[in-house]
């Protein structure tokens, strides 16, 4: 109750891994943390779905279906009657945006 | 003859002198543009309009290739986007620092948003790393990117369009000097924080995006409901847009709608309180008000604080998506009760009156 984020998509097949260590290094949440063989899927419920993981990994060992998690974009993507996963995070498109001016301090 | 690259690079940038695209023109350069690590009047002023939302999307810094001090071939190569604060924090954290700042065209929006949406992207990373030639000012092959610009750079696919290692630095830039010594980033490093510096910082957007709508209402409200009632969608607005972002860690329950739907209870109750001690006007009508403000002032901060995901750094889109589903509905019963409520109660006055 009162908490939606409990569940999300991301999958890790641990068989596929290499131990590169690309996915903890690019995960801002310590979703995943290096391991002795394999990487290690350390909070999966800290998961934004940003995709970074996924997109890095070498040998597609892992998977998620990545989206912006901004309530802004998927309502006003519903209200036009699109596709809600069509939101696009609208921070840059028409004023009244949803991020902000946010994050200035990712380089 | 004019032969077009295989990265399909179209180089339409000003600051490209000449067309890369043409594989012939082998030894003239692209210009280098310069750049300092110092942070102007100028460029602070830029950033507080930035944070207020004024001209949103003029605060760009023209994309291409800077000389950061005196590099030579060997020196680092970071990348960012065009946006001035995403810009200006990586050249200020790399002051004393001599490297190459690759700026791609992200439209002016920041590294993690771009990201996003893939304009930080690989297809636009190889097209920047070509369009500038950056092959022949330097000599190694290794770019360093923030770590927030990897939800929509694929390494391998740099790696094999454009022959250049990515290396992702640290989330903030300025943690960048202490990660250069021994190029590997502490866990501290690699994790995004949501700080109460980084919530007030966001404020006076939501606050300029929601003043509109919230200062029409309470106009309405004064003139056919009294001073109490714009009072109360003042109130729920503020509630929304400022308690919310800086009390976001202590309200309970984890969803960003319960959260709203609490703070906008607290915030109503003390006006619920003052319509019913309201000692002029009949009873009935202050007890409506009452539970008007208890159904829509709460429905309404609770809207706000949900579109307050977008600016969070941890809310997944699978977890938004249900929050949606779960309390939009709530929040529309409430706020059409609530006004259900009001125009009945007005009509039967105006009945009672005539």
């Amino acid at each position: 109750m009162f908490d939606s984020y409990r569940g999300n998509t991301l999958r890790y097949d641990p068989d596929h891994c290499i131990n590169c260590g690309m996915c903890s290094r690019v995960c801002p949440h310590s979703v995943f943390v290096p391991g002795s063989e394999t990487a290690v899927l350390a909070s999966p419920v800290s998961c934004m779905e940003c995709g970074a993981c996924a997109l890095n990994c070498p040998v597609q060992a892992i998977s998620v279906q990545s989206g912006v998690g901004c309530a802004w974009a998927m309502i006003s993507a519903a209200l036009r009657g699109r596709d809600m996963d069509s939101g696009e995070c609208s921070c840059g498109g028409e004023p009244g945006t949803c991020c902000g001016a946010a994050q200035e301090k990712s380089s | 003859m004019v032969t077009t690259q295989s990265c399909g690079c179209s180089c339409t940038h000003e600051n490209v002198a000449v067309p890369c695209c043409i594989t012939e023109v082998k030894n003239v350069t692209p210009d280098i543009h310069t750049a300092t690590s110092s942070i102007t009047l100028a460029n602070r002023f830029d950033h507080f309009l930035a944070r207020w939302g004024v001209n949103r999307m003029g605060h760009t810094v023209t994309p291409g290739l800077y000389r950061l001090g005196n590099p030579d071939e060997d020196s680092p190569v970071f990348a960012s986007a065009n946006y001035t604060l995403s810009f200006d924090a990586l050249r200020s954290a790399l002051t004393g620092i001599d490297a190459y700042l690759l700026v791609l065209d992200t439209k002016g929006i920041n590294v993690w948003c771009a990201a996003g949406k893939g304009t930080f992207g690989s297809a636009e990373l190889v097209r920047s790393i070509e369009c500038t030639d950056l092959a022949h000012v330097v000599r190694h092959r290794t770019i360093i990117l923030p770590q927030l610009g990897a939800p929509g750079i694929s390494w391998p696919e740099v790696m094999r369009r454009s022959g250049f290692r990515v290396e992702y630095g640290p989330v903030r830039a300025n943690d960048l000097p202490q990660y250069l010594k021994t190029h590997t980033a502490t866990p501290e490093m690699r994790r995004i924080e949501f700080t109460i510096a980084d919530r007030i910082v966001l404020i006076p957007v939501e606050l300029v995006h929601a003043a509109l709508p919230a200062i029409t209402g309470a106009l309405i409200l004064f003139f056919i409901a009294g001073s109490l009632a714009a009072l109360a969608a003042i109130m729920a607005v503020l509630a929304g847009t400022v308690a919310f972002p800086v009390l976001l860690p202590f309200l309970p329950t984890r969803d960003f709608s319960s959260k709203g739907l609490i703070l906008g209870m607290i915030v109503a109750l003390p006006i619920a309180g003052a319509f019913v001690s309201n000692q002029t006007g009949p009873v009935w009508m202050n007890t409506a008000g009452a539970c008007m403000a208890i159904l829509i002032m709460p429905a309404v901060t609770a809207y706000l604080a949900l579109n307050f995901t977008g600016c969070s750094t941890f809310t997944s889109r699978t977890g938004v998506k249900k929050e949606i589903f779960c309390y939009v509905p709530v929040m529309a019963v409430m706020a059409a009760s609530g006004l259900v409520l009001g125009i009945l109660l007005g009509l039967l006055g105006f009945l009672e009156v005539v």
